[in-house]
């Protein structure tokens, strides 16, 4: 109730016909302007985008997050459960142009390391053996995998022919797995715990911000206030609560689902309402009413005038939504009450630097972070040059 | 004004019925009662265990019975501040928590005060320098304030700060004043230790409520009584905190309905990872080691706060605004 005054007002979405809409800023070019005259709804929402530069690059971080999403197997180096307890911990391997005698090298390579102990402090050091270069090279056979539970396979697409040398991008954790390798296997779950959350508490909140907007009246009221309830409860500690009933022994993929299922029962609310507003929003627009006193049926004014008009501003919904979701699984698994060891998502890799000794150790721990601020971040802008696209009648 | 009050206060004893309700859902999740977990408890600790006692709390909790009278019976222990016993501790609930409770509300609070106090400036800044060199930078700051995690933003501070400046950022007292009792250098030595979870709490609802405070600005300072007050010869400065401000601030005090619920989450993970005398610590390991009474109190009385705290923020916005005690 109280929230109606917060912040800006939503636009209204307009029904305006293309051709009647006067452009919004100056043009760029000629055919640009003759296009913009005859341009879908689409295409002007992807001339306004294009505006917003940094929306556009986040926009292409954010493919490429779902592409290497896609490719684990292939992208990382190694298989990520490799364990080398002579490399615990060791710092990330230096790349080098330039070699011991001083020559430059076009392709850049990395010297193998033998590791020992400090007889002093116990510590492992690596020392490099400038003797022999290892390019780095593409297309490598490494360690055999299972693309997509379809085909063996092991071809990746960079490392060091050498099965003797390994190849620490990010560093080794404890038992001297490759980060790297960790991070992008990480980036499967974490990236796709987004986007099924995401569509999970979409179906929620459609079905109840459409029943709520369908029946109005009591109904609305009832839904508006469990709404109102579930946003006024902190999160964290229900989904610690719900996360931690979860079965000890169940698989990964059920505990996945179950962490899934668990973020959109509390995150529906947010886009239920945003469903729920734009609906009544466009409710009141000319071009329904038009609609309905010709004659049209409920069904095909909600399908062919009304979801279309709010597609957008949905689509810009979902997107803001997803790095909430990735945020409540790194922060519920870091916590050891959301995913677990054997499943490897940037939360996981995060438990490891809950240890302040490991992380003066070995900062690189902290890169699974890096990571989700990263991806946070390209998909707020992403979202953001969204949403403002969203509406290309606007003013 | 009255009449608005008790209807807000009337408002939410259906929210907190309702947050008793899964509050109770979630101490019965786990499966087994909590009984059989606490004979396990015993037995594994070598203790002998007394089945007269057992059948007495077994009496009192209800365990065995129907769902409802197990509700009723643990509501209405509730209600009189009987949160029920902790097996893992061995002690009552109640004594365990009151501190604790303090600690999280002392620092949400400071959380909030310091997100008011420095998102209102920059805010208004940003707004009346539209496009300046000053709002790109803090729009860009307030942004990546919003993408950081804010137990990242924990783990990160306390590594820099082991690493290079050789202090351990962590808790709340120093050493001699963890178990002192309550006293002026107590309380001295809490200030002086608060500000830096605080700030790393703050973060994001700063960087949110920037935003917020910049867009009310916005949409106000055009209006035409701003023009009519600067056509008068109204100074600038007085202006500008005089009409649009007040108008803006109004989403400022109803944020306190998000702003607080997502401190007091936060203040949950930021404890655990900077290791605070917070409740956070305890019901991560109440819910861990499935302390389901423990759980479940620090569960209803968070939720139970944050719903008296958006109470109290609604009721000084209506005091502030009179379009909303008259609608």
């Amino acid at each position: 109730m109280l929230r109606r005054i917060l912040g800006r007002g939503q636009p209204v979405a307009a029904g305006v016909p293309a051709a009647t809409a006067e452009p919004t800023q100056p043009l760029e070019t000629e055919t640009e302007k003759h296009d913009y005259a005859v341009a879908s709804e689409w295409e002007l929402m992807w001339y306004k985008f294009k505006r917003h530069r940094l929306a556009l690059i986040c926009g292409v971080v954010v493919l490429l997050l779902y592409v290497v999403a896609a490719f684990v197997e292939f992208i990382a180096p190694y298989n990520p459960e490799a364990q080398n307890p002579a490399a615990a911990y060791q710092a990330p391997t230096r790349v080098h142009f330039v070699d011991a005698e001083g020559n430059f090298h076009l392709q850049p390579f990395v010297y193998g390391t033998t590791s020992q102990r400090n007889p002093d402090t116990f510590e492992l050091e690596f020392v490099e053996d400038t003797s022999v270069i290892h390019p780095l090279q593409l297309f490598v056979r490494g360690d055999s995998y299972r693309m997509w539970g379809l085909f063996d396979a092991n071809l990746h697409l960079f490392g060091v022919e050498d099965p003797n040398v390994r190849l620490y991008l990010l560093g080794a954790d404890r038992q001297g797995r490759d980060m790297f390798s960790r991070i992008v296997h990480g980036t499967r779950i974490s990236m796709s715990i987004g986007l099924v959350g995401v569509v999970m508490s979409f179906v929620i909140g459609i079905v109840v911000g459409g029943i709520s907007g369908y029946f109005g009246g009591t109904v609305d009221l009832v839904v508006q206030r469990i709404i109102e309830f579930i946003r006024s409860m902190p999160t964290i500690p229900l989904w610690l609560g719900l996360a931690a009933a979860l079965p000890a022994d169940w698989s990964i993929l059920q505990i996945y689902f179950a962490i899934t299922v668990i973020l959109s029962l509390i995150g529906w609310t947010g886009l239920a309402q945003v469903v729920r507003g734009r609906a009544l929003a466009l409710r009141e627009e000319d071009f329904i009413m038009a609609a309905r006193l010709s004659g049209t049926s409920r069904t095909r004014i909600i399908v062919r005038h009304m979801v279309p008009s709010f597609m957008s501003h949905i689509i810009a919904a979902l997107t803001l939504a997803v790095p909430e979701m990735i945020i409540a699984e790194t922060a519920l698994s870091f916590l050891g009450l959301g995913l677990r060891y054997p499943a490897i998502s940037w939360g996981v890799l995060l438990q490891e630097a809950q240890n302040l000794r490991s992380i003066a150790l070995a900062p690189w721990l902290l890169a699974p972070g890096a990571m989700v601020v990263i991806a946070v971040l390209a998909l707020n802008f992403f979202g953001d040059g969204l949403r403002d696209a969203a509406d290309p009648y606007k003013r | 004004m009255g009449r608005y009050i008790i209807q807000r206060i009337v408002l939410t004893i259906p929210t907190i019925f309702a947050i008793s309700i899964v509050s109770f859902v979630i101490i019965q999740l786990p499966p087994g009662d909590f009984l059989t977990a606490y004979i396990t408890t015993l037995e594994s600790g070598g203790q002998v265990v007394d089945q007269a006692q057992i059948d007495a709390l077994r009496n009192q909790y209800g365990l065995g019975e129907p769902v409802h009278i197990q509700y009723l019976k643990w509501i209405s222990r509730t209600l009189v501040g009987d949160f029920g016993y902790s097996f893992q501790w061995q002690r009552p609930v109640s004594e365990l928590i009151g501190e604790r409770m303090l600690m999280t509300i002392i620092l949400s609070v400071a959380s909030l005060l310091l997100v008011w106090a420095i998102s209102l400036p920059i805010g208004i800044y940003s707004a009346v320098k539209q496009y300046s060199p000053g709002d790109y930078f803090f729009t860009f700051i307030s942004f990546i304030g919003l993408g950081i995690p804010n137990f990242l933003l924990a783990l990160v501070l306390m590594w820099w700060a082991y690493s290079y400046l050789g202090m351990s950022v962590g808790g709340l007292f120093s050493q001699q004043y963890a178990d002192a009792p309550w006293s002026l250098a107590r309380v001295l030595d809490l200030l002086a230790h608060l500000w830096i979870p605080a700030i790393v709490l703050a973060v994001g609802g700063i960087a949110g409520l920037i935003r917020i405070m910049r867009a009310n600005l916005l949409d106000e300072l055009p209006r035409l009584y701003v023009t009519t007050a600067r056509a008068k010869g109204m100074k600038e400065g007085r202006l500008v905190l005089k009409y649009p401000v007040r108008v803006a601030l109004n989403p400022f005090v109803s944020t306190i309905g998000w702003t607080l619920p997502g401190l007091v989450s936060g203040s949950i993970i930021v404890s655990v990872v900077l290791n605070l005398p917070t409740t956070g610590p305890m019901l991560l390991t109440a819910l861990q080691s499935q302390d389901m009474y423990l759980a479940g109190a620090i569960l209803l009385l968070l939720s139970v706060l944050t719903v008296i705290g958006t109470l109290i923020s609604d009721i000084l916005l209506a005091w502030l605004d009179p379009r909303i005690r008259f609608n």
